[in-house]
């Protein structure tokens, strides 16, 4: 067991997956050299050579479809693309290419390849670095979408994507980057699909991924001490495949759903898993499911602005108090 | 070379030039079929049979078939919604194809796909893309892998005049090259760009060749309705990109004898210039190149009425054949083989 970041852990979880597979190899802007922008690639040139580990051309189209067609021949890249707000300049093959060969060609073609991405905001970089994308994503019928929040969540949920035999989108979040958490030596594989209960409780459900997890564990601390609510926080970890019993469990024991999202407000993935709990828990529930989200709006890159434009732990007290009229 | 004697004689054994009697055949059957299913699915759109749209290569025959002809079995093909012709070269079965353009079960994915997406890796033909430029990236990451594993195999990637003018022509060439991979990028310049002359929207005479030294790369501009040439162009740049010596870029002239889809009736044509370019036609210079190496008519005969009857056969196997099953309607989205996206 050691202290890890989750920017290490991005090195960890690839070298992993590339030390158990030689087919396993790794392509993107700056991260074989240098180590990547957020320096989350450091040291896997070292490791693995420049045959495996290799430095792109600002070409983010030639970036995705390079590993579609090693993944199609019998490679499993993991491709970076930067940041997620660039997955714009290359959305064809993330919403036509990807995750429709399959289907069109009945079966006869594979797509096994991980992008990895840094995505979210928290950085002052403005409107067009600091997205949430995974709604972008999450609608796109066969990709799977996976965001994790810790250490140990980036290395197990990469090792379960590379292993993955469809498109995964890996959305890592910049503002976590730094963060630290408790890993466990030795390999991590864990599974797509499944959600982790990062905090039981009887009075409510707060559903939140990736930076809005610690936000609604450090809300759910406050309200259960200074007003006695107490909530269950859900780490969604994966949009699609998405552990819907999980979340249903829990809104049968609680009887009350709230999101954070940190994507602006329309079409977010808390739309659809609330519309999934009106559709098949309504009976469970006490009151109205609540959304809390970034307004619909570009994002700010002034601090002061970025911090008050996303979900803060102050909302999301303030939001679950006010409904529970605690 | 030509043995002039022979073919001034007209017996047909002992040609020996470079390509030889029976490469010849396969060139000249190649093109027969590639003309005859083509012509075969237009007939089929007429009555209704055909269905959503179609992107014929009538009068393009000559480098699928040149191409195809050249590559070896492992090597790959990608192209676009123009596709029928490069799957026919590497030997799908007509009904396979025209199955698919009627959208019936027999066709080679069950209907699911369509003529724009015609694909079968076990023929090497890795898909008919209908995004304009999306597959010159995908047939770098072909061309990777088999530089990573030491494969021989080449990635063969073709693509229309218009595919020049998109951003991802230029991300694939600049890749293709720093990293010096074993592709061979094929545009097919029929002059047009879906409606419009390519003259008009580009800024260079040839829109391929001409940007060709922007990647350090030779100018290689082809006559596309000759066969012989397509082919011969096709081994040297195959031989290249196996012995590790990078990519090709190379510009075939062609013309389209159809307009760009099953909609167009391409009026915006010049009148006189289909005529001029049909003088030109690929299958009739390659006739006229058989006799003069001494291959009889009664060779020739016997190949256009073996590839009639074959297209025959298979029109009426996809006319009998029956819709897609409703079971199929959601399968293989994802590779559990299901579209299940939560539990």
């Amino acid at each position: 067991m050691a202290e890890l970041t989750y920017r290490d852990a991005v090195a960890r979880g690839i070298a992993q997956e590339m030390t158990r597979d030689p087919d396993v190899v790794f392509l993107g802007e700056d991260v074989a050299k240098a180590g990547g922008v957020f320096k989350a690639t450091v040291g896997l040139l070292d490791q693995f050579g420049p045959l495996r580990v290799r430095d792109t051309p600002i070409s983010e189209q030639a970036i995705l479809g390079a590993a579609m067609g090693a993944a199609m021949t019998g490679l499993k890249p993991i491709a970076e693309i930067m940041f997620s707000d660039f997955f714009a300049v290359c959305f064809d093959y993330i919403a036509n290419e990807f995750p429709k060969s399959r289907y069109m060609t009945n079966g006869q073609t594979k797509c096994p390849l991980v992008v990895r991405t840094g995505n979210g905001a928290g950085s002052r970089f403005g409107a067009q670095h600091s997205q949430s994308v995974e709604n972008w994503c999450m609608m796109i019928p066969g990709l799977k979408v996976v965001a994790p929040s810790s250490p140990v969540d980036v290395i197990g949920l990469l090792a379960a994507s590379v292993r993955d035999p469809d498109p995964v989108i890996f959305l890592e979040h910049k503002s976590l980057y730094a963060t630290k958490g408790e890993v466990p030596d030795g390999e991590i594989l864990d599974t797509l699909g499944t959600a982790k209960i990062l905090r039981p409780g009887k009075d409510a459900t707060i559903l939140a991924l990736a930076l809005m997890v610690p936000r609604a564990l450090a809300a759910a601390e406050r309200l259960a001490a200074e007003y006695g609510i107490d909530c269950e926080v859900i780490d969604i970890r994966s949009l699609v495949p998405l552990d819907t019993q999980t979340i249903l469990g829990s809104v049968a024991k609680t009887h009350r759903a709230f999101s954070v999202e940190e994507n602006p407000r329309l079409c977010g993935w808390g739309a659809e898993i609330m519309s999934i709990i009106a559709d098949e828990a309504f009976y469970d529930l006490d009151g109205p499911l609540v959304r809390i989200t970034t307004p619909h709006c570009p994002l700010p890159a002034a601090d002061i602005l970025e911090d008050a434009i996303l979900p803060t732990v102050d909302r999301i007290v303030d939001r679950v108090r006010k409904t529970l009229n605690a | 070379m030509l043995d002039k004697a022979t073919a001034k004689s007209g017996t047909k054994t002992t040609l020996n030039d470079d390509i030889g009697e029976a490469i010849r055949l396969e060139l000249y059957r190649s093109q027969v079929n590639i003309r005859e299913c083509e012509q075969r699915a237009y007939d089929l759109f007429l009555q209704n049979l055909v269905k959503g749209t179609s992107h014929l290569s009538l009068g393009q025959e000559a480098i699928a078939a040149g191409f195809a002809t050249a590559m070896r079995k492992g090597d790959l093909s990608f192209c676009t919604y123009r596709g029928h012709a490069h799957t026919l070269a590497r030997g799908v079965p007509f009904e396979k194809v025209l199955g698919e353009l009627m959208q019936r079960d027999n066709g080679l994915m069950r209907g699911k796909g369509g003529s724009m997406h015609l694909m079968s890796p076990e023929h090497g033909v890795m898909g008919s893309y209908a995004i304009i430029g999306a597959h010159l990236p995908i047939a770098c990451g072909a061309a990777w892998r088999a530089q990573y594993k030491g494969d021989s195999d080449v990635s063969v990637c073709f693509f229309g005049d218009g595919t020049t003018n998109i951003g991802a022509f230029h991300e694939a060439l600049n890749f293709a090259v720093i990293w010096k991979l074993p592709v061979v990028f094929v545009c097919e310049n029929n002059l047009y760009m879906e409606y419009t002359p390519i003259a008009d929207v580009t800024a260079v005479p040839n829109p391929a060749g001409d940007r060709a030294a922007a990647y350090g790369l030779e100018k290689i501009v082809i006559d596309g309705n000759d066969a012989d040439v397509v082919y011969r162009t096709a081994l040297k740049a195959f031989d290249k990109a196996r012995s590790g010596g990078g990519p090709s870029l190379i510009e075939c002239l062609t013309y389209r004898h159809s307009g760009h889809s099953r909609a167009d009736p391409a009026k915006y044509r010049p009148e006189g210039e289909l005529e001029k370019w049909k003088e030109r036609d690929p299958i009739k210079i390659y006739r006229e190149r058989l006799k003069q190496f001494g291959i009889g008519d009664d060779v020739v005969a016997k190949i256009d009425a073996e590839v009639k009857r074959m297209v025959e056969e298979a029109t009426e196997t996809c006319k009998a054949a029956p819709n897609p099953p409703m079971d199929i309607l959601t399968t293989d989205v994802y590779a559990d083989g299901g579209f299940a996206w939560r539990n």
